[in-house]
């Protein structure tokens, strides 16, 4: 395998860490105003995310930095290609970021709300533009000879993009609920429970829609072939099951179900690109593709070494860090404001 | 519509379409985004090198002595720690993504390796920081106190850490070394890894902004803790021990921030002569070479207005000996045009000038009020007058005005250069096809706002959480 397969596959990885970890905390972000009647229930929900959701978003900014290092023509033309949307991202994330740090330190309602509404929006809107993102990566963007970005901010809102960005909302959302299943008691888990059946039902049409429309508008398929494996399959079989296990009251396994779902989506769409990264709609030689935007082997390989190292560190810890805020938070608990 | 707007334009005033010009010029506001946001960002960085040392030396304190003034010092730093870091880490996001939005040139040039440091410095202290704050602020009841005093540390340690990382990245861009260029001269690639680690830009530079960093620290701690004591707070011997930390490490970190700074300034006359002679003002190569006090120019004929100048002293300062050549402007332009060809190789020599006398001045009155402080804490003298009081507090402004005023000279005296001597600035920006002046003025107008926002809203909490004193941190 060459170097710039074994970085497509952590660029891969990254990503579907990334989108497992954050997705989860952008749902409880999405439906916490929903879930809470009063400060002390609406602070315990974002108390489940508190200590988790800044590490999680750091699998974005690794990503970031991943394609900046071994591939920087993909980070320069999609950056500079998706700026507006890239912007939106960016506000989107930096009111929630420090939402979660200011809302508690000041005790008036209208300040709550505002910075509420902020992880509301926050994380909403990042879960929207993910799915758009990578519904467009695999369709295609006009990229001219020079590797440069000749669209507009139009170009990205087309309708197949837009499916998959609600496909994507649905089920961060779906899965932040199922998540909060897992880490609230009593009638919070209650409410948790009643949105996660009503979200699933959505999120799982859409990610149908979006496999149906994926069929039509894209190569993907006949790529992966008329019978695409094992992943694609396990990834709509997973979806399917969660409202099976919900009903039968295993937030566990639901919760391993939808992070399932999450995963094997964003590995099929990354398998269905492989190994261009960025499609040109308007010539398929144009493409950008792992070999002509990667780093030289040299630095690849410095990488790799590095990644090597400090990947499996970091999953320890990080993994030790939920197990240390492994218990349910309740709101009749010290909560940490 | 179209003829409309012929007309519009043909009765413009001139000044009116300079203003048009400007504001169609992609360069010249992804420049004023850059700087607006970088110096933004560093509003937040120092503090959170610096306090977040502080914060941890508190609790290792509390956990060898047990006793609970340190816990409580520890609860109120942290808070102001916390406010503090949700900006510098949102504010960061903005700087890794802003590299391929709008340099989007810069990043095909120099990928290759700018990226390495950048990809590391997430997998290496973004995770630690982040995960182990987590674990820090939830963290109070669920783990044995050196546990819990050890993810401190570990915030500390990532968060220096990040700012090696982007040092190295950075010290690519003000001298490149281990490197050779592709073939084809498309772009920069890496040759030797351990070159760019090693660069003795670096170890010139970090040092520099770590000690920036404690010394950022050091004069929030007494600013706050001297404002306390003048007041008369409750917690009086609190604040009294949190004084005596604070000078103590304000002391070390102003000497050590004058030596590094001083260190890097003969290092600079090797690798950057041009910023050493525009941060003087030095038109001519002078042996003994003088260092200016006060100098008003004349940027379009090179030369001086009214100067007041040091015989000798810059060489002094240059080389440890009142002998020694130090170039000048004029004939550093000569050489580079020999070198790299045609075109104008000055920067911005009333920035690169002004900043340097912002950030030694700053570095001056620092290392004054550190002394006064360190002499009061010494003889456990904690009543300040008034006129003192007011001094120790407006202090913490020092800081920040020499940590700006540094970068603004690191990165305005490297000019026109993007990596020196490798891209120049004006081939870095993204393409106007692919970012049209319009969307670069709506992200300025949108980093203004916010920013804006930001500070509004991070200044209210830490004047709030820093008057309310230790109970409330609890």
């Amino acid at each position: 395998m060459d170097l710039q397969t074994i970085w497509f596959i952590l660029v891969t990885v990254l990503f579907t860490g990334f989108f497992v970890l954050e997705g989860f905390d952008f749902g409880v972000g999405i439906l916490h105003p929903f879930m809470s009647s009063d400060d002390r229930e609406r602070r315990a929900v974002i108390n489940t995310i508190g200590p988790f959701w800044d590490g999680n978003e750091v699998w974005l900014i690794t990503a970031g930095g991943a394609m900046f290092a071994a591939f920087p023509e993909w980070y320069a033309t999609l950056f500079s290609g998706f700026y507006p949307a890239l912007l939106l991202m960016l506000v989107a994330l930096i009111m929630r970021g420090v939402a979660f740090e200011f809302r508690s330190k000041h005790d008036n309602p209208a300040w709550r709300s505002f910075w509420d509404w902020s992880i509301f929006a926050g994380s909403a809107i990042p879960a929207l533009l993910w799915g758009v993102a990578l519904a467009n990566f695999i369709r295609g963007v006009p990229i001219d000879q020079s590797m440069n970005y000749a669209g507009g901010f139009f170009n990205l809102l087309n309708p197949y993009a837009l499916v998959c960005g609600l496909a994507s909302l649905c089920i961060f959302t779906l899965h932040g609920a199922v998540f909060l299943t897992l880490k609230t008691t009593g009638i919070l888990r209650e409410r948790a429970m009643n949105l996660a059946k009503k979200v699933w039902a959505p999120a799982t049409l859409l990610s149908l829609a979006f496999t149906i429309y994926t069929f039509i508008e894209t190569d993907l398929f006949r790529r992966l072939g008329l019978n695409p494996g094992i992943i694609p399959v396990f990834s709509v079989l997973a979806l399917l099951s969660v409202i099976v296990l919900l009903r039968r009251n295993a937030s566990g396994w639901a919760f391993a179900m939808t992070a399932v779902a999450i995963a094997f989506s964003t590995v099929t769409i990354f398998m269905g690109l492989f190994p261009r990264v960025l499609v040109s709609s308007l010539n398929p030689e144009w493409s950008l593709t792992i070999y002509n935007s990667s780093s030289s082997d040299y630095t690849l390989g410095i990488m790799t070494i590095v990644a090597a190292i400090f990947v499996p560190i970091v999953l320890v810890y990080q993994g030790w860090s939920y197990w240390v805020f492994r218990q349910r938070v309740t709101p009749d608990s010290e909560l940490e404001y | 519509m179209e003829q409309h707007f012929i007309i519009m334009n043909t009765v413009t005033i001139p000044h009116v379409t300079i203003a048009k010009e400007i504001l169609m010029d992609t360069l010249f506001l992804a420049r004023l985004q850059f700087a607006f946001t970088s110096v933004f960002h560093f509003f937040f960085v120092p503090l959170t090198l610096g306090l977040s040392i502080f914060t941890a030396i508190m609790e290792t304190a509390w956990v060898r002595t047990g006793n609970e003034k340190y816990r409580k010092l520890t609860q109120f730093w942290g808070k102001l720690f916390l406010i503090n870091f949700a900006v510098g880490v949102v504010t960061g996001i903005v700087m890794e993504f802003q590299f391929g939005m709008n340099w989007s040139e810069y990043s095909r040039f120099v990928g290759d390796i700018f990226g390495v440091p950048l990809a590391i410095e997430a997998l290496l202290a973004f995770f630690l920081e982040s995960v182990f704050l987590g674990i820090w602020v939830f963290g109070w009841d669920r783990l044995p106190k050196a546990l819990h005093a050890a993810s401190i540390w570990l915030v500390a340690i990532g968060s220096n850490l990040s700012a090696l990382w982007i040092l190295v990245a950075n010290s690519f861009m003000q001298s490149p070394v281990g490197y050779k260029m592709a073939t084809d001269g498309s772009r920069a690639e890496m040759t030797d890894f351990a070159a760019l680690l090693f660069n003795p830009y670096v170890w010139k530079q970090f040092p520099h902004v770590l000690a920036g960093g404690l010394v950022t620290g050091g004069f929030l701690v007494i600013a706050v803790s001297s404002w306390h004591l003048v007041k008369g707070s409750k917690d009086r011997s609190a604040f009294e021990t949190s004084m005596k930390f604070g000078a103590v490490y304000a002391f070390i970190g102003t000497i050590l921030v004058t030596l590094a700074g001083h260190t890097q300034m003969q290092d600079l006359i090797e690798s950057q002569p041009m910023k050493v002679a525009a941060a003087e003002a030095l038109w001519e190569t002078e042996n003994p070479a003088s260092f200016s006090l006060f100098t008003v120019g004349n940027e379009k004929e090179l030369k001086d207005v009214f100067a007041i100048r040091i015989p000798g002293m810059l060489s002094f300062l240059a080389y440890n000996s009142f002998e020694g050549e130090v170039k000048g402007i004029k004939d550093l332009q000569k050489e580079y045009e020999l070198k790299y060809g045609p075109g104008n190789y000055i920067p911005s020599i009333i920035t690169a000038y002004w900043s340097f006398r912002f950030m030694v001045g700053a570095g001056t009155l620092m290392l004054l009020v550190s002394i006064v402080a360190l002499y009061k804490v010494m003889r456990e003298s904690y009543t300040f007058s008034p006129l003192l009081g007011a001094i120790m507090f407006w202090s913490f402004l020092l800081p920040y005005i020499a940590n700006s005023a540094g970068w603004i000279l690191a990165e305005m005296g490297r000019q026109p250069w993007i990596v020196f001597g490798l891209l120049k600035t004006e081939d870095a920006v993204s393409p106007a096809s692919v970012v049209s002046s319009g969307e670069l003025l709506l992200s300025i107008a949108a980093f203004f706002i916010i920013y804006g926002l930001l500070t509004i809203v991070d200044v209210f909490l830490l004047k709030k959480y820093a008057a309310a004193g230790l109970e409330a941190a609890q």
